[in-house]
């Protein structure tokens, strides 16, 4: 039983990692630098909430949240891809805007500084989004190996000179990989809004790092993106439930995977490679 | 200076300035508020009376001191995410070196010795990413987020666990070395926060300068900065230009720590940051690296978050939150606009 519980919670913490870490993985094999995960999450928490007071249904919240991810994926690509802005500086931008943005409209649309009121949204295992985090690692390897457009990616990601010279459209390829980012992102942020079924301010709380720390801990696989998502969520669960315990201080466990992702990246365990040319124009 | 110059200069915070007042206008309107009438508080309530004014003041002495840190580590061609980090270990260790010394010792070394306690903490946490860069190639961006959220989880263990005084997440008052108010001399700052470390700041920013530009270090950080392979071949070592690079900017980083540890609330408090070490990304950007850029940008994002108080009457103050981060974007998006647009009609036009 006890087992069960801890798989239960690890899964269910692990979800919007899984699914912005995937998002992560989409942008960043494409070349384009994702500290906008945090972003998107927060976005989508709050859309979704939006949508699903709007409409009274989950689902429509699920779409709000997609909406969100998507507006905010869009952002970034003008950004970064039509403008050529800096990648890292259009990140701390949008993360900073999320924030002001989700802080105005919630005093806008809900009257209040902290939450949202309770909105319909998913209960345990029968939240599809849930489902969707738990395959979303394998289809997403997939995708990348056996696809054209996976290819492809993978090409603009590594050398976009040598791709823009076989006819690919760099550009295009960009845009529809960070739009997929955001969309993904933004529907785990639809996931803890709608598990929580009320919005709070803030409520991304840094998850967006961690999902890019399971990226680059993976080394930008997919497979090996989701099992570091599985581990952080892991250490997480077992952060809350020794709580009561307090054997070890929470912040200390709370850092195990930012210590982790500052190891992988030093390459002093097995050398974490970007893709060639992640954060160029 | 050439006209293509002062365009590339002056162009990009002319565009970020017209999409902050569209997009305030926009969000006052969705609000239902009179776009004029919030405008006029939030001038009213920051450059119209002293205590805004002191306010001002106060907020832009943080930024310029997280301004100049990225800034500098940009000049070496590092980006410098960090400064959030480093701001809270400065103040920690300011906060923390006042608890140690004696209630009786004189100003001026209590002072000096949490000067040199916060350069110290800030710069240590900033040494971690310039090493891994050096040594391993670690990014530093990856590194500076990082050490970011280990740095502040381990601050809010050592105060809630060990340092706070009671019921509170802030360590006990410093006794000795504390930086009076500038309503000390000047009065009509009364009751704002404003202190005498912006001279610091001032001082800080008039030295960067020197070291940036009338420094043989200046010179090698910035030929590292431009041009990584050239510098080296050049007989620059590379490696040890961006360590020190990043010592620099976390010193700077830490010091800004003083200015709430010392010259506001007199002990260190848990998460007093609050993301000044974020926006001081924003003021290198928008001041262009150049520590007099920095100085007024700083002025200017002060201005804005002090203004999210006065217009909270009319609407949330969260609107300058959005203010800011499109001024970041804008800036962004122009600058190499600009920069292409200009090299297309240089060559169009020979």
């Amino acid at each position: 039983m006890m087992l069960l519980l801890f798989l239960w919670q690890t899964l269910r913490i692990a979800a919007p990692y899984l699914l912005a870490a995937a998002g992560g993985v989409v942008a960043e094999r494409a070349g384009v630098v994702s500290l906008t995960l945090e972003s998107f999450l927060l976005s989508g928490a709050f859309g979704a909430v939006a949508a699903s007071h709007w409409g009274q249904s989950a689902w429509i919240g699920v779409l709000g949240g997609l909406g969100a991810g998507l507006f905010f994926g869009a952002l970034h690509a003008l950004a970064t891809v039509r403008f050529k802005a800096d990648q890292i500086v259009s990140g701390v931008a949008l993360n900073l805007l999320a924030v002001g943005l989700t802080r105005f409209l919630l005093q806008m649309g809900f009257d209040s500084s902290s939450n949202s009121p309770r909105v319909p949204g998913f209960e345990g295992l029968g939240h599809p989004l849930l489902w969707l985090g738990l395959l979303i690692m394998p289809v997403l390897a997939w995708t990348l190996a056996h696809t054209r457009y996976g290819l492809r990616l993978r090409a603009v990601g590594e050398h976009p000179q040598a791709a823009e010279s076989l006819g690919i459209s760099v550009a295009k390829v960009r845009w529809v990989a960070v739009l997929a980012s955001g969309g993904l992102a933004g529907l785990g942020g639809a996931f803890l809004s709608l598990d929580q079924h009320q919005f709070t301010d803030q409520m991304s709380a840094g998850r967006g790092f961690i999902a890019l720390a399971a990226v680059i801990s993976g080394r930008w696989q997919p497979m090996r993106a989701g099992v570091a998502c599985l581990l952080f969520a892991a250490a997480e669960t077992l952060q809350i439930q020794l709580q009561a315990a307090a054997a070890i201080p929470t912040q200390f466990l709370a850092m195990i995977p930012y210590a982790l992702t500052l190891i992988a990246v030093a390459g002093v365990v097995g050398r974490s490679r970007p893709p060639a040319a992640l954060g160029r124009a | 200076m050439a006209r293509t110059a002062w365009i590339e200069m002056l162009f990009p915070p002319l565009v970020a300035l017209l999409v902050a007042l569209v997009a305030g206008d926009l969000l006052i309107l969705a609000y239902g508020q009179n776009p004029a009438a919030v405008w006029h508080l939030l001038v009213d309530g920051t450059w119209g009376n002293f205590y805004g004014i002191g306010q001002v003041l106060y907020k832009a002495t943080t930024l310029c001191f997280t301004g100049l840190s990225v800034a500098i580590a940009l000049r070496a061609g590092l980006f410098n995410v960090g400064a959030e980090g480093q701001l809270a270990a400065g103040g920690f260790g300011a906060g923390l070196a006042g608890l140690l010394l004696p209630a009786t010792m004189p100003w001026f070394f209590a002072f000096m010795l949490m000067f040199l306690a916060a350069a110290l903490c800030g710069s240590a946490v900033a040494a971690v990413p310039g090493v891994l860069k050096a040594r391993f190639g670690a990014h530093e961006v990856i590194a500076t987020i990082m050490m970011n959220f280990m740095v502040l989880a381990l601050l809010n263990y050592l105060v809630a666990a060990h340092l706070h005084t009671p019921e509170t997440l802030h360590t006990q008052s410093i006794a000795s070395g504390l930086v009076p108010r500038l309503s000390v001399l000047l009065p009509v700052f009364h009751g704002s926060a404003a202190n005498w470390l912006i001279v610091l700041a001032i001082l800080a920013a008039l030295l960067v300068g020197v070291v940036l530009f009338a420094s043989r270090f200046g010179f090698e950080l910035r030929a590292v900065g431009l041009q990584v392979g050239a510098a080296e071949n050049a007989g620059i070592s590379v490696g040890s230009t961006w360590i020190r690079a990043m010592l620099l900017a976390g010193a700077l980083a830490g010091l800004g720590g003083l200015n709430f540890v010392l010259g506001y609330k007199g002990f260190y408090e848990d998460g007093f940051a609050g993301g000044a070490g974020f926006l001081g990304i924003a003021v290198a950007l928008v001041g262009r690296n150049h520590p007099l850029g920095v100085v007024i940008s700083a002025l200017c994002f002060a201005t804005l978050s002090q203004g999210g108080l006065a217009i909270h009457a009319l609407v949330p103050k969260q609107m300058v939150e959005v203010l800011q981060a499109l001024v970041i974007l804008a800036v962004a998006m122009a600058v190499p606009e600009v920069r292409t647009r200009l090299a297309r009609s240089v060559r169009g036009k020979p």
